[in-house]
């Protein structure tokens, strides 16, 4: 009686999760792999054409030209968000510091926004002569340009500074936590033996935070490369002008919703996922190579 | 020591203009609300006038915020973002809390491959799952309804996993014997011992799972055709391709939008941030 109670009891637990769980994550997963060898015209009707949506997408430019952008908003978050995100979190993380719960409170705040709200907002910020940016730095600096086309000429640029604005100090929060749990000792021993301040970053708080670092740099990537909402609503669902705003997850969604054929769009979802897998198998490998070294 | 204070007065400094920066775009959104559509162009943040500070006070109005609320159908679309974020946050958190007791408390055959399971299946992107799951939505007739919308967001692998990894240290093995010895039965043991003891994953995860569906936009875009369904994110990115350059309406439409998340998030502080990097600085 008390054997069977205890045997039944964690699968009743976990009935709901793995009920919904097969259903909508693992059958579709299945069902991806088929999918992807096939040509719908919406939802309804398919036509198998075995590798073709995998050919066509090596020769398809506008793939191209999504998987390029993509990369440029991946590297513009890695470059210049990460180090911003870290700067912020060693300034909160000094000690006799006031007023630190406003600061990380007020950093954070952003990432409360949510991306489509965090477009609609950057639309008038990065508005021709009457948006804020190019309003204020008219201002400021006479010379520039206030018809500085943000949105039209430097797409790539104006989602990397929105997406700035909304990460920063969510990532900022990972690296305080990480430099939180840096051995204040440590610090002193080294600052006792005569390290200036950049070699007790390099060789004592950095490899502390490494791990930590690896994570967020891992996240940041993940993220950027699934970039949607900002672009298609900051273009007015668009991918604006000679596609300068077309990220793959966008040609995944237009393929797939727009045009209607499932089976291209899974196929680009299979290039997405794999590239991706790739991606946190390296960075598991590289970690590990760093923490044995 | 002088220098030591001007490095404290730099310092601070520093983070002042940072945060200042943070600020400014809420300031703007705020400003942009509450002024007119000809104000909105002629100014960067509030019209100039003859009252305090040579701010025209008397030239904000609230007519962005009565449009929304009685023509363009705004009540609606935030009763709905409220009633789809609350259910999917709730049933989300239940779902994952009782699947994660299982795998963290209990000893049963089939245990390591449902562990197993939930391993691999994080380290699944969303996107590849979309074409697929729209398709599996058409056969079941679930398309346009909420019931397609919520179903498939109820069983994240990474919310069984972060309860799990929550319990297994945190639930005393000792108190759930002294339970059972006691009679007690297990859903009560999970609901009255269980959910107290986690009690701040429990409020970080509501928190991310309920922003998770209110800021969702690709899935209400792509599953909902009725307008009447649509939550805020997409019917709010209907009325800017409509009234596109009319900022102030669209400026008061988010910051409607961002209010509820941001009150939410100052009741669960504490619970929140440090349910976001326990898991990440344990791990």
């Amino acid at each position: 009686m008390k054997a069977t109670r205890l045997n039944l009891a964690p699968w009743l637990f976990l009935a709901p999760f793995l009920g919904i769980f097969c259903l909508f994550t693992v059958w579709p997963l299945l069902r991806s792999f088929i999918l992807a060898l096939q040509q719908t015209y919406g939802p309804g009707t398919t036509e198998w054409v075995g590798l073709h949506n995998f050919r066509y997408l090596l020769t398809d430019p506008l793939f191209w030209t999504a998987a390029a952008n993509t990369g440029r908003f991946t590297l513009g978050s890695l470059f210049v968000q990460l180090p911003i995100a870290l700067g912020l979190a060693l300034l909160l993380n000094r000690p006799g510091l006031r007023g630190r719960g406003f600061f990380r409170l007020t950093f954070f705040a952003p990432s409360l926004v949510g991306l489509p709200f965090v477009a609609m907002l950057f639309a008038p910020i990065l508005e021709k002569r009457t948006g804020l940016i190019n309003a204020t730095l008219h201002r400021l600096f006479p010379i520039w340009d206030p018809e500085f086309a943000w949105m039209q000429e430097y797409v790539m640029s104006s989602l990397i500074l929105a997406a700035l604005w909304m990460y920063a100090g969510f990532n900022m929060v990972y690296f305080l936590a990480a430099l939180q749990n840096v051995s204040k000792d440590l610090i002193e021993a080294a600052e006792i033996d005569g390290a200036n301040a950049w070699q007790r970053f390099r060789h004592v708080t950095l490899p502390e935070i490494a791990p930590i670092a690896g994570f967020v740099t891992l996240l940041s990537v993940i993220g950027s490369f699934q970039m949607f909402e900002l672009s298609y609503i900051l273009l007015n669902n668009t991918a604006g002008p000679e596609n300068r705003g077309l990220t793959i997850m966008m040609y995944l969604y237009q393929s797939g919703f727009v045009v209607g054929d499932l089976g291209y769009a899974s196929a680009i979802g299979w290039v997405l996922a794999l590239t991706l897998m790739g991606i946190a198998l390296f960075q598991r490998w590289a970690a590990r190579r760093y923490e044995e070294r | 020591m002088p220098a030591k204070r001007l490095l404290s007065f730099l310092l601070h400094a520093l983070l002042f203009f940072f945060a200042a920066l943070t600020l400014i775009p809420f300031v703007y959104m705020l400003c942009g609300a509450l002024k007119s559509k000809f104000d909105f162009a002629a100014t960067v943040f509030l019209p100039a006038g003859d009252g305090w500070f040579g701010i025209g006070w008397d030239r904000l109005t609230l007519e962005n915020f009565t449009r929304l609320f009685t023509d363009l159908g705004l009540p609606r679309a935030l009763h709905n973002s409220l009633l789809l974020a609350s259910v999917s946050s709730i049933l989300t958190v239940l779902c994952c809390a009782m699947g994660g007791y299982a795998l963290a408390k209990h000893k049963f055959r089939g245990q390591n491959l449902v562990m197993g399971v939930v391993l691999a299946a994080l380290i699944i992107p969303g996107p590849l799952l979309l074409a697929p799951s729209f398709q599996l939505l058409y056969k079941l007739d679930l398309l346009d309804t909420y019931t397609g919308l919520l179903l498939p967001g109820l069983a994240p692998a990474f919310g069984v996993f972060l309860f799990r990894q929550s319990m297994i240290n945190s639930v005393p093995n000792e108190l759930l014997e002294a339970a059972r010895m006691d009679g007690a039965g297990e859903f009560r043991i999970f609901f009255e011992l269980v959910l107290p003891i986690i009690r701040p994953m429990l409020g970080a995860f509501l928190m991310i799972s309920f922003m998770g569906m209110w800021n969702n936009f690709i899935g209400p875009q792509i599953i909902l055709q009725s307008p009447e369904l649509h939550p805020l994110s997409v019917a709010l990115n209907n009325l800017k391709g409509i009234y596109g350059t009319d900022y102030g309406l669209i400026m008061a439409g988010t910051l409607v939008s961002i209010a509820p998340v941001m009150c939410l998030f100052l009741l669960l502080q504490k619970e929140f941030i440090s349910g976001l990097t326990s898991g990440a600085v344990k791990g």
